[in-house]
Protein backbone atom coordinates (compact mmCIF):
# COMPACT_ATOMS: atom_id res chain seq x y z
CA UNK A 1 0.00 0.00 0.00
CA UNK A 2 2.86 2.48 1.02
CA UNK A 3 4.33 1.78 -2.12
CA UNK A 4 1.72 3.88 -4.33
CA UNK A 5 -0.59 3.36 -6.60
CA UNK A 6 0.98 0.20 -9.93
CA UNK A 7 1.85 1.31 -12.61
CA UNK A 8 -0.09 0.65 -15.86
CA UNK A 9 3.22 -0.24 -17.76
CA UNK A 10 3.55 -3.69 -15.73
CA UNK A 11 0.18 -4.87 -16.25
CA UNK A 12 -0.95 -6.75 -19.57
CA UNK A 13 -3.84 -8.81 -20.83
CA UNK A 14 -4.21 -11.80 -18.89
CA UNK A 15 -2.82 -10.90 -15.74
CA UNK A 16 -4.19 -12.76 -12.53
CA UNK A 17 -5.00 -11.21 -9.32
CA UNK A 18 -5.73 -13.83 -6.65
CA UNK A 19 -7.40 -16.01 -6.04
CA UNK A 20 -8.05 -14.30 -2.18
CA UNK A 21 -9.93 -16.06 0.29
CA UNK A 22 -12.05 -14.01 2.65
CA UNK A 23 -13.74 -15.28 6.16
CA UNK A 24 -17.93 -14.07 6.47
CA UNK A 25 -18.98 -14.65 9.86
CA UNK A 26 -21.89 -13.24 12.15
CA UNK A 27 -20.03 -10.78 13.51
CA UNK A 28 -19.00 -9.30 10.68
CA UNK A 29 -22.58 -9.11 9.30
CA UNK A 30 -23.38 -7.31 12.35
CA UNK A 31 -20.65 -5.05 12.08
CA UNK A 32 -21.44 -4.33 8.39
CA UNK A 33 -24.77 -3.45 8.44
CA UNK A 34 -24.15 -1.10 11.68
CA UNK A 35 -21.46 0.62 9.41
CA UNK A 36 -23.28 0.52 6.65
CA UNK A 37 -26.33 1.48 7.39
CA UNK A 38 -28.21 -1.62 6.46
CA UNK A 39 -30.32 -2.90 8.75
CA UNK A 40 -32.67 -5.33 7.04
CA UNK A 41 -32.88 -8.01 9.76
CA UNK A 42 -32.33 -10.91 6.97
CA UNK A 43 -28.66 -10.86 7.41
CA UNK A 44 -29.04 -10.69 11.16
CA UNK A 45 -32.11 -12.51 12.45
CA UNK A 46 -32.49 -16.54 11.55
CA UNK A 47 -36.20 -16.22 12.09
CA UNK A 48 -36.46 -13.26 9.73
CA UNK A 49 -33.99 -14.91 7.26
CA UNK A 50 -37.04 -18.08 7.25
CA UNK A 51 -39.78 -15.66 7.43
CA UNK A 52 -38.47 -14.39 3.63
CA UNK A 53 -37.58 -17.69 2.62
CA UNK A 54 -33.58 -18.03 3.44
CA UNK A 55 -31.93 -20.96 4.56
CA UNK A 56 -31.01 -19.02 7.16
CA UNK A 57 -28.78 -15.49 7.65
CA UNK A 58 -27.05 -13.98 4.57
CA UNK A 59 -24.36 -12.00 4.00
CA UNK A 60 -25.33 -8.32 2.60
CA UNK A 61 -25.10 -8.25 -1.42
CA UNK A 62 -22.90 -5.09 -0.51
CA UNK A 63 -20.62 -6.63 1.91
CA UNK A 64 -19.79 -9.72 -1.12
CA UNK A 65 -19.51 -6.80 -3.34
CA UNK A 66 -16.90 -4.95 -1.06
CA UNK A 67 -14.81 -7.96 -0.75
CA UNK A 68 -14.24 -8.27 -4.42
CA UNK A 69 -13.50 -4.78 -4.32
CA UNK A 70 -10.55 -5.21 -1.61
CA UNK A 71 -9.00 -7.55 -3.84
CA UNK A 72 -8.59 -4.92 -6.62
CA UNK A 73 -7.59 -1.34 -4.49
CA UNK A 74 -4.88 -3.89 -2.65
CA UNK A 75 -3.61 -4.79 -5.92
CA UNK A 76 -3.81 -0.95 -7.33
CA UNK A 77 -2.12 0.13 -4.24
CA UNK A 78 -4.79 3.42 -3.82
CA UNK A 79 -8.21 3.22 -3.12
CA UNK A 80 -8.98 6.41 -5.76
CA UNK A 81 -7.67 4.08 -8.40
CA UNK A 82 -11.64 2.59 -9.10
CA UNK A 83 -13.44 4.61 -11.55
CA UNK A 84 -15.96 2.14 -12.24
CA UNK A 85 -17.28 -0.68 -10.24
CA UNK A 86 -20.58 -2.97 -11.52
CA UNK A 87 -21.59 -6.30 -10.62
CA UNK A 88 -25.13 -8.63 -10.79
CA UNK A 89 -26.03 -10.40 -7.53
CA UNK A 90 -26.56 -13.84 -8.53
CA UNK A 91 -26.43 -15.81 -5.67
CA UNK A 92 -26.93 -16.05 -1.72
CA UNK A 93 -23.58 -16.16 0.85
CA UNK A 94 -25.45 -17.80 3.58
CA UNK A 95 -23.77 -17.42 7.16
CA UNK A 96 -24.22 -19.90 9.27
CA UNK A 97 -23.89 -19.74 13.41
CA UNK A 98 -21.42 -22.51 13.53
CA UNK A 99 -18.06 -21.27 11.62
CA UNK A 100 -17.84 -18.60 9.11
CA UNK A 101 -18.44 -18.65 5.69
CA UNK A 102 -15.94 -18.67 2.65
CA UNK A 103 -15.81 -16.03 -0.56
CA UNK A 104 -13.29 -16.48 -2.75
CA UNK A 105 -11.86 -13.53 -5.03
CA UNK A 106 -10.12 -13.28 -8.45
CA UNK A 107 -9.56 -11.19 -10.93
CA UNK A 108 -8.61 -11.18 -14.13
CA UNK A 109 -7.17 -7.94 -16.19
CA UNK A 110 -9.02 -8.17 -19.55
CA UNK A 111 -8.80 -4.66 -21.11
CA UNK A 112 -5.86 -1.65 -21.39
CA UNK A 113 -7.67 1.38 -21.72
CA UNK A 114 -6.57 4.83 -22.74
CA UNK A 115 -4.84 6.47 -19.88
CA UNK A 116 -3.27 4.13 -17.87
CA UNK A 117 -7.08 2.53 -17.53
CA UNK A 118 -7.43 -1.18 -17.03
CA UNK A 119 -10.52 -2.95 -16.34
CA UNK A 120 -10.33 -6.20 -14.35
CA UNK A 121 -13.11 -8.64 -14.50
CA UNK A 122 -13.74 -10.65 -10.97
CA UNK A 123 -15.26 -13.97 -10.01
CA UNK A 124 -16.65 -14.47 -6.41
CA UNK A 125 -17.53 -18.13 -5.54
CA UNK A 126 -18.76 -19.26 -2.02
CA UNK A 127 -19.36 -23.14 -1.68
CA UNK A 128 -18.27 -23.21 -5.00
CA UNK A 129 -20.82 -21.47 -6.75
CA UNK A 130 -21.11 -18.07 -8.48
CA UNK A 131 -22.15 -15.07 -5.85
CA UNK A 132 -21.56 -12.54 -7.89
CA UNK A 133 -21.63 -12.51 -11.94
CA UNK A 134 -20.29 -9.75 -14.26
CA UNK A 135 -18.19 -8.08 -11.31
CA UNK A 136 -15.83 -5.75 -13.38
CA UNK A 137 -14.05 -2.76 -12.07
CA UNK A 138 -12.13 0.20 -14.44
CA UNK A 139 -9.25 0.79 -12.59
CA UNK A 140 -7.12 3.74 -13.37
CA UNK A 141 -2.98 2.73 -12.62
CA UNK A 142 -2.23 6.38 -13.65
CA UNK A 143 -0.61 8.42 -10.62
CA UNK A 144 -3.61 11.14 -9.65
CA UNK A 145 -2.19 14.27 -9.85
CA UNK A 146 -1.32 16.46 -6.14
CA UNK A 147 -4.73 19.09 -4.89
CA UNK A 148 -7.02 17.25 -7.36
CA UNK B 1 -49.13 -6.57 -7.41
CA UNK B 2 -46.96 -4.62 -10.54
CA UNK B 3 -44.94 -1.75 -9.72
CA UNK B 4 -46.43 1.73 -10.91
CA UNK B 5 -44.66 2.29 -14.17
CA UNK B 6 -46.07 5.94 -14.07
CA UNK B 7 -43.68 6.71 -11.65
CA UNK B 8 -40.27 5.84 -14.02
CA UNK B 9 -38.38 9.19 -14.53
CA UNK B 10 -40.01 10.52 -10.88
CA UNK B 11 -37.25 12.54 -8.92
CA UNK B 12 -37.65 12.17 -4.91
CA UNK B 13 -36.66 14.11 -2.13
CA UNK B 14 -33.11 12.64 -0.84
CA UNK B 15 -33.15 13.65 2.58
CA UNK B 16 -30.05 15.50 4.14
CA UNK B 17 -27.02 15.90 2.85
CA UNK B 18 -24.87 12.86 4.10
CA UNK B 19 -21.36 14.45 6.09
CA UNK B 20 -18.40 12.07 5.26
CA UNK B 21 -16.20 12.40 7.81
CA UNK B 22 -12.86 10.32 8.70
CA UNK B 23 -14.23 8.42 11.45
CA UNK B 24 -17.06 7.17 9.23
CA UNK B 25 -14.48 6.26 6.63
CA UNK B 26 -12.24 4.53 8.99
CA UNK B 27 -15.26 2.62 10.15
CA UNK B 28 -16.56 1.17 7.13
CA UNK B 29 -13.39 0.07 6.10
CA UNK B 30 -13.04 -2.06 9.19
CA UNK B 31 -16.83 -3.50 8.59
CA UNK B 32 -15.30 -4.61 5.50
CA UNK B 33 -11.95 -5.92 6.85
CA UNK B 34 -9.80 -3.42 5.23
CA UNK B 35 -6.59 -2.67 6.92
CA UNK B 36 -5.06 -0.91 4.46
CA UNK B 37 -3.18 2.13 6.33
CA UNK B 38 -4.41 5.13 3.57
CA UNK B 39 -7.90 4.82 5.46
CA UNK B 40 -6.03 6.36 8.89
CA UNK B 41 -3.30 8.18 7.34
CA UNK B 42 -3.42 11.98 5.91
CA UNK B 43 0.12 11.99 5.08
CA UNK B 44 -0.36 8.42 2.90
CA UNK B 45 -3.23 9.90 1.42
CA UNK B 46 -1.89 12.79 0.11
CA UNK B 47 1.20 11.06 -0.84
CA UNK B 48 -1.17 9.12 -3.14
CA UNK B 49 -2.55 12.40 -4.41
CA UNK B 50 -5.40 12.76 -2.51
CA UNK B 51 -7.34 15.78 -0.51
CA UNK B 52 -8.14 13.70 2.30
CA UNK B 53 -8.94 10.31 3.04
CA UNK B 54 -10.90 8.69 0.38
CA UNK B 55 -13.48 6.06 1.40
CA UNK B 56 -13.80 2.24 -0.16
CA UNK B 57 -15.04 2.42 -4.05
CA UNK B 58 -18.29 0.69 -2.22
CA UNK B 59 -19.24 3.67 0.28
CA UNK B 60 -21.30 5.44 -2.71
CA UNK B 61 -23.67 2.68 -2.27
CA UNK B 62 -23.70 3.72 1.40
CA UNK B 63 -24.80 6.92 0.63
CA UNK B 64 -27.21 6.07 -2.03
CA UNK B 65 -28.97 3.58 0.25
CA UNK B 66 -29.54 6.79 2.73
CA UNK B 67 -30.75 8.97 0.20
CA UNK B 68 -32.89 6.60 -1.73
CA UNK B 69 -35.73 5.35 0.32
CA UNK B 70 -37.75 7.83 -0.93
CA UNK B 71 -38.76 5.65 -3.75
CA UNK B 72 -38.25 2.55 -1.90
CA UNK B 73 -41.21 3.62 0.20
CA UNK B 74 -43.22 5.43 -1.69
CA UNK B 75 -47.04 3.47 -1.10
CA UNK B 76 -47.79 4.66 -4.92
CA UNK B 77 -44.93 2.49 -6.26
CA UNK B 78 -45.95 -0.91 -4.76
CA UNK B 79 -42.60 -2.07 -3.63
CA UNK B 80 -43.55 -5.09 -1.19
CA UNK B 81 -39.83 -5.55 0.23
CA UNK B 82 -40.29 -9.13 1.34
CA UNK B 83 -39.83 -9.55 -2.70
CA UNK B 84 -37.10 -7.80 -2.79
CA UNK B 85 -33.50 -8.74 -3.20
CA UNK B 86 -31.05 -6.76 -4.75
CA UNK B 87 -29.73 -7.21 -8.27
CA UNK B 88 -27.26 -5.29 -9.63
CA UNK B 89 -24.81 -2.36 -8.22
CA UNK B 90 -22.75 0.19 -10.15
CA UNK B 91 -20.77 2.83 -8.89
CA UNK B 92 -19.06 5.01 -11.86
CA UNK B 93 -16.62 7.93 -9.45
CA UNK B 94 -15.94 11.10 -11.48
CA UNK B 95 -13.62 11.29 -8.28
CA UNK B 96 -13.09 9.19 -4.81
CA UNK B 97 -15.23 10.00 -2.10
CA UNK B 98 -13.41 12.00 0.39
CA UNK B 99 -13.52 12.68 4.23
CA UNK B 100 -14.76 15.86 4.45
CA UNK B 101 -17.58 15.48 1.71
CA UNK B 102 -20.96 16.94 2.31
CA UNK B 103 -22.69 15.37 -0.03
CA UNK B 104 -26.18 16.24 -1.45
CA UNK B 105 -28.01 13.49 -4.21
CA UNK B 106 -30.30 13.19 -7.00
CA UNK B 107 -32.80 10.33 -6.47
CA UNK B 108 -34.77 9.21 -9.60
CA UNK B 109 -36.59 5.94 -10.90
CA UNK B 110 -34.40 5.40 -13.81
CA UNK B 111 -36.35 1.95 -15.27
CA UNK B 112 -38.80 -0.30 -14.36
CA UNK B 113 -38.38 -3.36 -16.65
CA UNK B 114 -39.55 -7.42 -16.69
CA UNK B 115 -37.18 -9.87 -16.51
CA UNK B 116 -39.25 -13.18 -16.48
CA UNK B 117 -41.81 -12.82 -14.19
CA UNK B 118 -40.13 -10.61 -12.14
CA UNK B 119 -39.70 -6.88 -12.55
CA UNK B 120 -36.43 -4.60 -11.95
CA UNK B 121 -36.57 -2.08 -10.64
CA UNK B 122 -33.79 0.89 -11.10
CA UNK B 123 -32.97 3.82 -8.56
CA UNK B 124 -30.56 6.16 -9.46
CA UNK B 125 -28.92 8.36 -7.13
CA UNK B 126 -25.98 10.80 -8.61
CA UNK B 127 -23.74 12.13 -5.88
CA UNK B 128 -22.45 15.70 -5.67
CA UNK B 129 -20.97 17.93 -3.24
CA UNK B 130 -23.35 20.94 -1.85
CA UNK B 131 -20.69 23.26 -3.91
CA UNK B 132 -22.18 21.33 -7.30
CA UNK B 133 -18.58 19.19 -7.94
CA UNK B 134 -20.12 15.61 -9.29
CA UNK B 135 -18.56 12.96 -7.35
CA UNK B 136 -20.46 9.43 -8.43
CA UNK B 137 -23.54 7.65 -9.51
CA UNK B 138 -24.99 4.90 -8.11
CA UNK B 139 -27.05 2.74 -9.58
CA UNK B 140 -29.36 0.33 -7.92
CA UNK B 141 -31.34 -2.55 -9.64
CA UNK B 142 -33.81 -4.63 -7.38
CA UNK B 143 -35.46 -7.50 -7.77
CA UNK B 144 -39.12 -7.77 -7.30
CA UNK B 145 -39.97 -11.00 -7.32
CA UNK B 146 -43.24 -12.42 -9.13
CA UNK B 147 -44.26 -9.14 -9.54
CA UNK B 148 -44.12 -8.65 -13.33
CA UNK B 149 -47.51 -8.05 -15.27
CA UNK B 150 -49.35 -11.13 -16.17
CA UNK B 151 -46.84 -13.14 -13.73
CA UNK B 152 -48.98 -16.17 -11.11
CA UNK B 153 -47.62 -14.31 -8.31
CA UNK B 154 -48.37 -10.92 -9.58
Amino acid sequence: MAEGRRSAAAVGIGDRIGPRGFELDRARLVRYAGAALDFNSIHWSDQAAERAGLPEVIAHGMLTMALAGRLVTDWAGDPGAVEDFSTRFSGMVPVGVEGPAMVVVEGTVTELLDGGRVVVELTVEAGRSAVLKAARAVVNLAPSSPGI
Amino acid sequence: MPLNRALVGRSYDPGPPFDVSRQKIREFAAAIGDEAPVYADLELARALGHRDIPAPPTFGSVVSLQMGQGPRRDPRLGLDYSRVVHGEQRIEGSRPIYAGDTLVGEVTIASIRNAGGNELLEILCALATEAGEPVCRVTSVLVSRGTAPGSDRG
